[in-house]
């Protein structure tokens, strides 16, 4: 056994040196592992969650925007689908109109045409009666002018003149 | 360093009485003992309890205690998710044991661990710059009862975690016998491995501490006192000129000393992590 004074320096000088550091020790010991680690481990706790959390939420975030996307190409696809439909509507029916106002249009425009002609027939047939009466009586004055006074008789000059009109027209037609 | 032969008050070089310790409140007889604050020959007193608990170096850990908690109160209280300065630095050195030490040498089970470690190298780094700094100068390990007592808790954590783990008749054997050994090597494997594992580890990690702080603080007392002793002797330039020297050389070992203080502090954690790895290692 080596005596204890030989040790010298190795040998401490007060057992105070190796029972206060012991004790020190075990409080700072208790004190980092009760107090300060818990304090360090849980803001790091709390930091890794919000990095996490914030990837998720991020995730999500994108997620919605991709089913919003998918839901407005949707929406447009089917608002294209219905304009094209309208469009054709639409142009059916400009047909439709068109027709149907170019019918009309031919309507009237026959019916302009039928009043007309019956408007002309029937001035026509006016102005035939007309004339019949005044040719009448220039022919008959001019031939009573040529004949003299003989065909005083207005009966038989009547008579004359309506044949020589049925003759005229028989012969126009 | 000899004592430079000079006719009056001879030099007396620093040596181990240098690192005894002084008592706060003296009693009459270590006064007595020590009128110039060293020893006188021969003299015998009666050491009260005072003399003995309530000494200069016991102080200075007391105050290093009171130093470590108090910085680590201040950098973890009010703890944001974005770190302020005080919390940054708070991070960075927990961070370092947490992760540069526990974590690289223990592994998924690091967490239970960390604070110890986490106390063990801010306390021996906060002693061992008091070598260097503040109103001490004076590396408190460098009284070897300190690093025994620190020496002591290492081996009783490692030891005890591997007991806590296997239980201790399996800690025992995993301990002494690595696993493979040949039937005919047992003999000599069982006393050399318990040696190196259970007696050794111990006593090295408490030495290689002291030793360096010990060493570390005589060396600059020699140059300090030394060079300031040379520089005062009267009527030799030489002399001055060297004490000079000395003296701005001390800065350096200075700074060296810093270097080892934190040095020994990383050593001292990183292998009693080490040594609780290798006691709750599956396989050695």
């Amino acid at each position: 056994m080596i005596p204890l004074e030989g040790l010298g320096p190795l040998l401490p000088e007060h057992i105070s040196e190796f029972v206060v550091g012991i004790a020190l020790f075990a409080l700072i010991w208790f004190v980092v592992a009760k107090k300060i680690v818990p304090m360090f481990e849980d803001t790091y706790a709390k930091r890794a969650e919000a990095i996490t959390g914030g990837m998720e939420r991020a995730e999500i975030a994108q997620k919605e925007a991709q089913t919003a996307l998918e839901e407005y190409k949707a929406q447009l696809a089917s608002a294209r689908e219905e304009a094209a439909k309208i469009r054709d509507e639409a142009r059916a029916q400009a047909a439709q109109i068109a027709a149907e106002i170019k019918q009309q249009a031919a309507d009237e425009a026959a019916r302009l045409v039928e009043s007309a002609k019956t408007q002309i027939e029937a001035e026509r047939s006016l102005a035939v009666r007309s004339l019949r009466g005044e040719i009448g009586g220039l022919a008959t004055e001019l031939a009573g002018k040529i004949v003299g006074e003989s065909l005083a008789d207005d009966a038989a000059a009547q008579r004359t003149v309506d044949r020589f009109l049925a003759e005229l027209e028989s012969e126009k037609v | 360093m000899v004592a430079v032969p000079l006719e009056g008050d001879a030099f007396t070089p620093p040596g181990t009485q240098s690192f005894n310790s002084r008592p706060l409140f003296p009693s009459e007889g270590w006064e007595q003992c020590h009128p110039h604050g060293e020893l006188l020959e021969g003299c015998s007193y009666t050491e009260t309890w005072t003399d003995a608990w309530l000494t200069n170096h016991v102080a200075q850990a007391v105050i290093a205690a009171v130093l470590v908690l108090g910085f680590w109160f201040l950098v973890s209280r009010n703890q944001k998710m974005v770190p302020g300065r005080l919390q940054f630095v708070g991070e960075w050195l927990y961070d370092f044991v947490r992760n540069g030490i526990a974590r690289d040498v223990l592994g998924h089970e690091y967490r239970k661990f960390t604070p110890y470690l986490v106390a063990l190298f801010t306390f021996i780094l906060v002693n061992n710059l008091f070598g260097e700094f503040f109103v001490f100068m004076f590396p408190t390990f460098s009284k070897i009862g300190f690093p025994y007592a620190l020496a002591l808790c290492s081996w009783l954590l490692y030891n005890g975690a591997g007991i806590a783990k296997y239980g201790f008749g399996t800690y025992l054997r995993k301990q002494v016998l690595p696993e493979g050994t040949p039937i005919y090597l047992v003999w000599l494997l069982v006393p050399l491995e318990f040696l190196s594992n259970i007696v050794v580890r111990p006593v090295t990690l408490a030495l290689r501490l002291f030793a360096n702080l010990f060493a570390g603080h005589l060396v600059i007392l020699v140059f300090v006192l030394g060079g300031t002793f040379l520089l005062e002797v009267k009527d030799n330039l030489f002399y001055n000129f060297t004490g000079g020297i000395s003296i701005l050389f001390s800065f350096a070992i200075f700074a060296l000393e810093i270097f080892i203080g934190a040095l020994q502090a990383y050593i001292f954690t990183v292998l009693t992590a080490q040594y609780v790895h290798s006691s709750i290692a599956e396989e050695h």
